[in-house]
């Protein structure tokens, strides 16, 4: 019973800070709801025994890609009171669509008895299990192939992400490390073999 | 108790508000974007709910690399929007149509 009220206390949070995200008119109001979104994710991902996943969720998205939203919507120092002003033109088709696909959803789920699997029939885990360890035993052996794909994934997207984004001043005069190290005393210093002059 | 049709509907209702988001924005990329990353946390519902009523861990796996291919395309996506607005001074749809032709 308490599970249930969290869930739906959780569940409508999250559902007004979507409808927030996408209809608010200043962008960093919309990466602010866009957080509070994840936030209330990551509870209910861990109501749903996903604990991993969810402190995931906050550490990943929360932690580094909405910050990254924000310093984007910082350094474009765009107007922001000059979008928005009014709703889109496309707003009837926006509904039409939304309610389509939420239509769509709910008959699969509900006319075809899709979801009828109560949390009570889900298998029951062990005492003492961790969802951590259960992952990583599986991440780790199993789909131990598919994780350095992934990793070499985010190598791609860190190179791409700062090679696009490198700015090339002109007139600009950086140090040139290499040729800072390869330097030897003998082509700065010059060393001169003369007669010690005599005294007075 | 949590059933999983409850936590199907919420996942349904979370993608149709992004893809509602998607028509509503035609000014602003950066919303665009968000509204990607709502449509990708509402498919991870299904995924993380799916995982959890079969006993399968599989489900959460693959939301372990949507993750990863999900921060790897907001990285790239915000770059390309760094070097539009740097050659544009805009990142309005609407002034983006170059290849509309």
């Amino acid at each position: 019973m308490f599970t249930s009220i969290l869930f739906v206390v959780f569940s409508v949070v999250l559902i007004c800070a979507a409808l927030g995200v996408i209809l608010a008119r200043n962008p960093v109001h919309c990466a602010l709801l866009l957080v509070l979104c994840f936030f209330n994710s990551a509870v209910i991902w861990l109501m749903l025994d996903a604990e991993f996943l969810g402190i995931v969720l906050v550490l990943v998205y929360v932690g580094a890609v909405m910050v990254l939203f924000l310093f984007v919507v910082m350094m474009l120092d765009i107007d922001s009171e000059r979008f928005r002003k009014e709703l889109s033109g496309y707003w009837p088709l926006a509904v039409a669509v939304a309610g389509f696909v939420v239509f769509a959803i709910i008959n699969v789920i509900v006319v075809r008895n899709l979801g009828g699997a109560d949390l009570k029939l889900a298998p029951a885990l062990p005492p003492h299990y961790s969802n951590t360890r259960a992952l990583g035993e599986v991440l780790f052996t199993q789909y131990a192939y598919p994780t350095q794909l992934a990793a070499v994934i985010l190598l791609v997207a860190s190179v791409a992400a700062i090679i696009l984004t490198l700015r090339r001043r002109t007139g600009h005069k950086p140090q040139d490390i290499a040729a800072q190290v390869a330097v030897r005393a003998k082509d700065r210093v010059r060393l001169v073999k003369m007669a010690s002059e005599k005294g007075p | 108790m949590i059933t999983l049709t409850h936590v199907l509907a919420l996942s349904g209702i979370l993608f149709a508000i992004a893809v509602a988001g998607v028509f509503l924005n035609r000014k602003n990329v950066i919303v665009l974007l968000m509204c990607i990353e709502l449509m990708l946390l509402a498919v991870n519902f299904n995924f993380v709910a799916f995982s959890r009523f079969t006993g399968d861990l599989g489900g959460q796996i693959f939301v372990f690399f949507i993750l990863t291919v999900a921060a790897a395309e907001a990285a790239i996506g915000l770059a390309i929007l760094v070097v539009v607005f740097r050659e544009r001074r805009s990142i309005n749809v609407e002034d983006l149509d170059t290849l509309q032709g």
